[in-house]
């Protein structure tokens, strides 16, 4: 089992003819992922990769019968294709896009609580069922298909636990990412819960960086309402407060929030053990199976 | 990307927010005239991007010619937490009778601007934040409406502004969150507005951050942006494009996806060293952005060892090696020991492709991490 994506989910690709769309989209295929059509203003009836290309969401929804969505739109068109996706009615929407205006995805925000459709992203590597299927960007070859639950805000932070977990012989059941920006759909206490209701999960980690306050959250949510036994890494130890490190979200505020120190005291105290190193939260998994 | 605090108050002024008057002075002479002009008393204020300027000796008061030679020849030039004083702000003085908070911000655990005002202005708003939140009147505001005239009142009255002043703050409040919303701001303060003793209501200083990520669709905010870096190194990653931070530590760091770059800095830390920066070269980087970011790093003399740790996802290892290898072999002799680890997409490709002559290979990122930190530690010896 696996949650959110697995080999039944149809999936319409936006941006599916610009470089970054058409390349990942050929990637999602090749791993199996069921890509069904992609959507793009202007290049309906055109194919990639031998996938039917329509003018809009709606129509790729309709004739299709997609459920999902992987967002490549660049990101001064992105908050409108966001809109495009989440008025389509769809289950899910995963937006890979990097540099999304703050302010579009505060109004994307909004909309989102007024629909049923869950989003993932923006700025994230997207979703992975392993052996089943990949949402997004994330290499195929580093993962196996097992029992422990990933959930993640960075990239490629993600790609190094999970090579930690796969090279042990520890598979994984889904792996997220959530996105690096301030305002994302999917945060982590969403995604713990998703975790904690999937029976196949036997343990998740959590990688957390610098800012915001959603590890303190997730912290909460885990000492609460969680049996699943969690692991957490949190980057961002040594940054000084008032610079943004890459990720938009990555900021350290003057008067001392978001520091890495106040996520892994929160996380220490719902009893989360928090590796030091990736190698280090691989060594807390395997105690915990 | 921050503005000025002379750069915002032009973008106040045309929007309508009364501001002092103000002229910006590169020397000791212009700064002078420009007293002289404003007429005494005047305020002269360090721009540089750096909080609490005026306890660090950054602002200063005039009352005469001499005092303004005084206070121009004290802070031009002067370091202030790092940064060189290049310019001063010379401005009328205010005489004031009270001092409140204005600004607007993301709340992003909510998703959402807020419109904050204080009558506990001119100090730090963070520590009033902190030691005393109810003196901070918040309102939340929804991004798909705009800030309803409403909302600016009740803010004012919850916040406690005298009633006679509280129209012409509600004023500057309904501007500035529509200068936040039209020139995508992520942050926009006036700290303090000053009452002045006439009963006007001034803006005596001006925050104002830009979204980076918007600054496309800002096009006049982002040709200010020249102005405002920070020094030459963070010219130069702007120029090739990275995310850069300069840190004081001596083990430059180069790597891929801002949550990977941050752990290898804590990882440096980790095992005794200190990192230099923090260097993300980004998605599906190419023989050229690898060439440049050694570039950055070997021009940062704090510089003394480099680890370059890659995990391909878009990324490619054998295209890093190359561009590693061509890099390396434009230098008679490396300036400074590079190692060097590769991980995910033709990582393996990569390591065969890399010159072992010019570079050290490690397997994993703790090794890598430590061969660097113990290179670093050698040089100093």
């Amino acid at each position: 089992m696996s949650i959110l994506v697995d080999d039944d989910t149809r999936v319409v690709v936006q941006g599916i003819t610009g470089g970054e769309g058409k390349f990942h989209a050929g990637q999602m295929i090749e791993y199996g992922t069921n890509v069904v059509a992609g959507a793009v203003p202007g290049k309906g009836g055109q194919e990639v990769h031998g996938v039917p290309v329509y003018d809009t969401v709606h129509q790729a929804v309709e004739a299709e019968d997609a459920d999902a969505s992987v967002v490549f739109v660049p990101p001064a068109f992105a908050g409108d294709a966001l809109f495009e996706a989440l008025d389509t009615d769809l289950d899910l929407v995963v937006a890979i896009t990097e540099g999304i205006p703050t302010q579009d995805m505060a109004k994307v925000y909004k909309r989102l609580s007024e629909v049923d459709t869950r989003l993932i992203g923006p700025n994230c590597p997207g979703i992975i069922t392993p052996g089943e299927a990949k949402l997004g960007i994330l290499p195929g070859n580093i993962f196996e298909s097992g029992n422990v639950g990933l959930v993640s805000r960075s990239g490629t932070l993600t790609y190094q636990v999970v090579s930690n977990l796969t090279d042990r012989g520890i598979g994984q059941t889904t792996a997220i990412g959530i996105g690096g920006d301030p305002i994302i759909g999917t945060d982590f206490v969403d995604a713990l819960e998703l975790f904690e209701e999937d029976e196949d999960t036997d343990a998740v980690v959590m990688c957390g960086e610098i800012g915001g306050e959603d590890e303190e959250e997730a912290a909460a949510y885990i000492a609460e309402h969680m049996d699943t036994p969690v692991a957490g890494f949190i980057a961002g130890r040594t940054a000084p407060p008032g610079k943004r490190m890459g990720h938009a979200g990555a900021i350290v505020s003057g008067s001392g929030t978001g520091t890495a120190q106040s996520k892994i005291d929160a996380l220490n105290d719902a009893g989360v053990p928090v590796g030091d190193t990736p190698e280090e939260v691989a060594d807390h998994i395997e105690d915990f199976l | 990307m921050k503005l000025h605090e002379y750069q915002a108050k032009e973008v106040f002024a045309e929007a309508g927010i009364p501001v002092p008057d103000s002229q910006l002075a590169e020397s000791v002479d212009e700064a002078v005239a420009a007293a002289e002009e404003i007429g005494y008393p005047v305020a002269v204020k360090a721009q540089v991007h750096v909080g609490g300027r005026g306890k660090a000796g950054g602002i200063k008061l005039a009352e005469n010619e001499e005092e303004a030679r005084e206070a121009a020849e004290a802070i031009l030039g002067m370091d202030l937490k790092g940064y060189t004083v290049e310019s001063v702000l010379v401005e009328a003085g205010v005489d004031f009778v009270n001092e409140l908070y204005v600004g607007v911000t993301m709340d992003r655990g909510e998703g959402k601007p807020v419109a904050m005002v204080s009558t506990q202005g001119g100090v730090n708003i963070e520590e009033v934040a902190e030691e005393n939140p109810e003196a901070i009147a918040r309102e939340h505001v929804d991004p798909a409406f705009g800030m309803h005239p409403y909302q600016a009142r009740k803010a004012v009255y919850d916040a406690g502004v005298d009633r006679e002043h509280s129209r012409d703050v509600a004023s500057i409040l309904t501007t500035l969150y529509d200068l936040y919303e039209e020139r995508d701001a992520s942050d926009i303060e006036v700290n303090p507005v000053m009452i002045t003793s006439d009963g006007d209501v001034i803006a005596a200083d001006a925050v104002m951050n830009i979204d980076d990520d918007a600054l496309f669709r800002q096009p006049d905010l982002e040709e200010m942006q020249e102005a405002a870096y920070e020094n030459d190194l963070e010219r130069k990653a702007g120029e090739y494009g990275f995310d850069y931070v300069r840190l004081e530590g001596n083990v430059g760091i180069i790597g891929n996806g801002a949550g990977l770059v941050m752990t290898t800095l804590d990882l440096v830390d980790y095992y005794g060293g200190q990192p230099a920066n923090f260097l993300d070269i980004g998605g599906g980087a190419k023989a050229e952005r690898v060439t440049n970011a050694l570039d950055m790093v070997f021009s940062d003399e704090n510089v003394d060892s480099v680890v370059f740790n890659i995990f391909g996802g878009i990324t490619r290892g054998d295209e890093v090696a190359k561009g590693i290898n061509e890099a390396l072999e434009q230098f008679d002799e490396i300036p400074k020991p590079v190692t060097v680890r590769l991980a995910g997409t033709n990582a393996e490709e990569g390591m065969e492709i890399l010159n072992t002559d010019l570079v050290k290979v490690e397997k994993t990122l703790e090794d890598a991490v430590q061969r660097a930190v113990s290179d670093a530690e050698e040089v100093n010896q």
